[in-house]
């Protein structure tokens, strides 16, 4: 008790750099998974993706990633088994922000396909249940964020299947797909301006206390998605289509129809990716900062403090501007055979569920979810070839994540406990 | 870093250098028309020029057809068969091998075409090639279909090429059995080895309709799976 009152502040200070290298991280590595498609796809330069990255992942951070940021901070453990020492989770979540910061880190540099969110979520149970005991854990809800990841990705693909299906029936399979496109592409920019302004409006401002009805709530979003349709819908007439183009080679004119698309849903998915992925960073620092600034208290509701959320949010940026521009002038150079059309059904359905479960509190893995989409196109029949093999290193190293997270938390919070008692 | 990113999971896509490869082949059939004009020319030094040519292109396709199987391994989760997409890359290798194959015969031989079977035999030969043009055509139409995901009017539209493969094919046969009849009538006044092999151009020939008849049928069973 006495370490809070007299090193609160290092603990702090601690925690925000380590919660601050945590989002770096994310920027620099995580980013490029929800990007990727976009630059792949040969939709948005590599310059162009870097800014809506910073504009939206931020954005996402911080109007909808408080509902995450409170699971990670109070969801995973039981609080009142610290209600006598909780110096003991002021070192335990220090620690599983360094470990799962380390791993980023490690697995990074061996390129390996890693998921921050199990990162960050075994290495809180890990301290918890080893360090502390297997009853600090609340099973039951860790069970439920597990569960999450095996439900997101399926159901993210059954959501690309249908949007995917959607499209061929309204546009690819009719006599003039460029007119189709351009009469049913708004709709779908409408769909995921709605879906996200929804949950922005929904969960992500109740922290900047608006409080806004259920109903104003749908129709603003549906305000604003039908503002982002009508500007979609400016850009699309602006386009020049190559006339001579025959019948033989339509399709590359609807592609640019959907390549327009795609900045939304680019746009989509790195709100969808901030809203979830900044928690990672800035939940367990959340936690500290909170059980610091109550002198002790394990406050059972707590506002997160004002300027931890934009921190995350900073983070993922500064990353993003550092080390975005390597990773994705790699994916750049990469022969993609993805196109716009592809890329977007895949985009659109992670981003929806993504967001979906952001709003629901589930801290959720934003490239599992992109790789079950992937695969729903590819069941729809729409993708050329799918590597099954990296499908399965991606899986492989979710499961393996989890272990060594909680692994390396113990050895850390061990660490602490070493250090400051 | 590249694999730490979700792009790993888009493998090679198959299509474009199948396309790629039956285009090589037409090309190499193709050459086949300027080959037997040398001939009835009796002009073997450009007759050599064009079979060298012929067989540098077959080299070619084998080169690319080597590198496609190469890049086509088991994992992959495609829209397509991948058993079938071999089998069709096979038939259309095929065709480039025969190509060479009655360039060779001809020219080994110093093969003269009796003169008045020559226009019968440029027009069979036409039609022929014109098969394996075609054939692909409609193997060009694959990276339409996997944009409409392989359904819908696309197939339909490949259907349709492919019924016209075949009706290509069916008047190669009633060419072939005329220019037999023709032969037959000559027969007598013309050296009976030299006989033997224009039987045996004439069969070859018309083989390349039928290996352009089989890439469609492959084509076929392709869109017909799953």
């Amino acid at each position: 008790m006495e370490i809070l009152l007299n090193s609160g502040h290092i603990l702090v200070i601690i925690a925000a750099v380590v919660g601050l290298f945590m989002a770096w991280g994310i920027g620099a590595n995580d980013v490029a998974n929800a990007m990727g498609t976009s630059v792949g796809s040969k939709a948005l330069t590599i310059k162009q993706a870097i800014i809506i990255a910073m504009v939206f992942e931020f954005a996402g951070a911080y109007l909808a990633g408080g509902e995450v940021t409170s699971t990670i901070r109070k969801g995973i453990i039981d609080a009142s088994f610290f209600v006598d020492s909780p110096e003991l989770l002021v070192f335990g979540m220090i620690s599983a922000l360094f470990a799962a910061a380390t791993w980023l880190l490690i697995a990074s540099a061996l390129g390996w396909p890693v998921s921050t969110t199990h990162s960050i979520v075994g290495a809180i149970v890990g301290f918890a249940a080893i360090g502390v005991s297997p009853d600090a854990v609340v099973w039951g809800k860790v069970g439920g964020i597990v569960g999450s990841w095996i439900i997101t990705p399926l159901i993210s693909g059954v959501i690309a299947f249908i949007i995917f299906n959607s499209a061929q029936k309204l546009i690819f399979d009719t006599d003039k797909p460029l007119q189709q496109a351009k009469r049913w592409v708004p709709l779908y920019m409408f769909l995921a301006g709605f879906v996200l302004a929804l949950v922005t409006i929904k969960k992500g401002l109740k922290h900047l206390d608006l409080h806004i009805g259920t109903t104003e709530g749908y129709i603003y979003a549906a305000i604003t998605a039908v503002i982002v349709a009508l500007i979609g819908k400016v850009f699309i007439n602006r386009l020049k289509f190559d006339e001579s183009a025959t019948l033989k080679t339509h399709y590359a004119n609807v592609e640019k129809v959907f390549a327009v698309l795609m900045i939304v849903t680019a746009c989509c998915m790195a709100f969808a990716h901030g809203s979830n992925d900044v928690a990672n960073a800035i939940g367990p620092l959340a936690a500290v900062v909170s059980i610091v600034d109550n002198g002790g208290q394990i406050a059972a509701k707590s506002t997160i403090a004002w300027w931890i959320l934009p921190l995350g949010g900073f983070g993922i940026v500064a990353g993003l501007a550092m080390f975005g521009h390597k990773v994705m002038a790699t994916i750049g150079q990469g022969i993609t055979h993805l196109t716009p059309s592809r890329g977007f059904a895949a985009e659109l359905a992670a981003a929806c569920t993504v967001v979906i479960a952001s709003g629901a509190g589930l801290p959720i893995s934003t490239t599992q979810t992109l790789v079950g989409a992937v695969l729903g196109v590819g069941m729809a029949r729409g993708i050329a070839a799918i590597n099954l093999g990296v499908v399965r290193n991606i899986v492989v190293s979710w499961v393996i994540t989890l272990p060594v997270g909680a692994g390396l938390s113990i050895l850390f919070f061990w660490m602490m406990q070493a250090t400051f008692t | 870093m590249a694999r730490n990113t979700i792009l790993g999971v888009f493998a090679k896509s198959p299509i474009k250098p199948l396309e790629k490869h039956i285009r090589l082949v037409v090309k190499c059939s193709n050459q086949l028309i300027p080959f037997f004009a040398a001939c009835y020319e009796q002009n073997w030094s450009e007759a050599t020029k064009i079979r060298r040519k012929i067989s540098k292109i077959e080299q070619d396709a084998d080169t690319l057809k080597r590198q496609l199987r190469l890049e086509l391994p088991g994992g992959l989760f495609m829209p397509v068969d991948r058993a079938d997409l071999l089998e069709l890359l096979t038939q259309q290798d095929k065709i480039a091998n025969c190509s060479k194959d009655i360039a060779g015969r001809v020219l080994g031989r110093k093969l003269e075409i009796p003169t008045s079977l020559q226009e019968q035999f440029s027009v069979y030969l036409a039609r022929c090639i014109e098969a394996t043009e075609k054939a692909a055509e409609a193997i060009n139409e694959l990276d339409d279909l996997l944009e409409t995901g392989f359904r819908g009017r696309e197939v339909i539209l490949v259907e349709k090429m492919i019924n016209q493969l075949d009706e290509i094919e069916d008047d190669t046969d009633a060419m072939q059995i005329m220019l037999r009849r023709d032969l037959l009538a000559l027969e007598r006044d013309l050296n009976p080895v030299d006989v033997m092999f224009l039987y045996q151009i004439i069969d070859w020939v018309g083989y390349l309709a039928d290996l352009a008849e089989r890439v469609g049928a492959r084509l076929e069973i392709l869109l017909a799976r799953k």
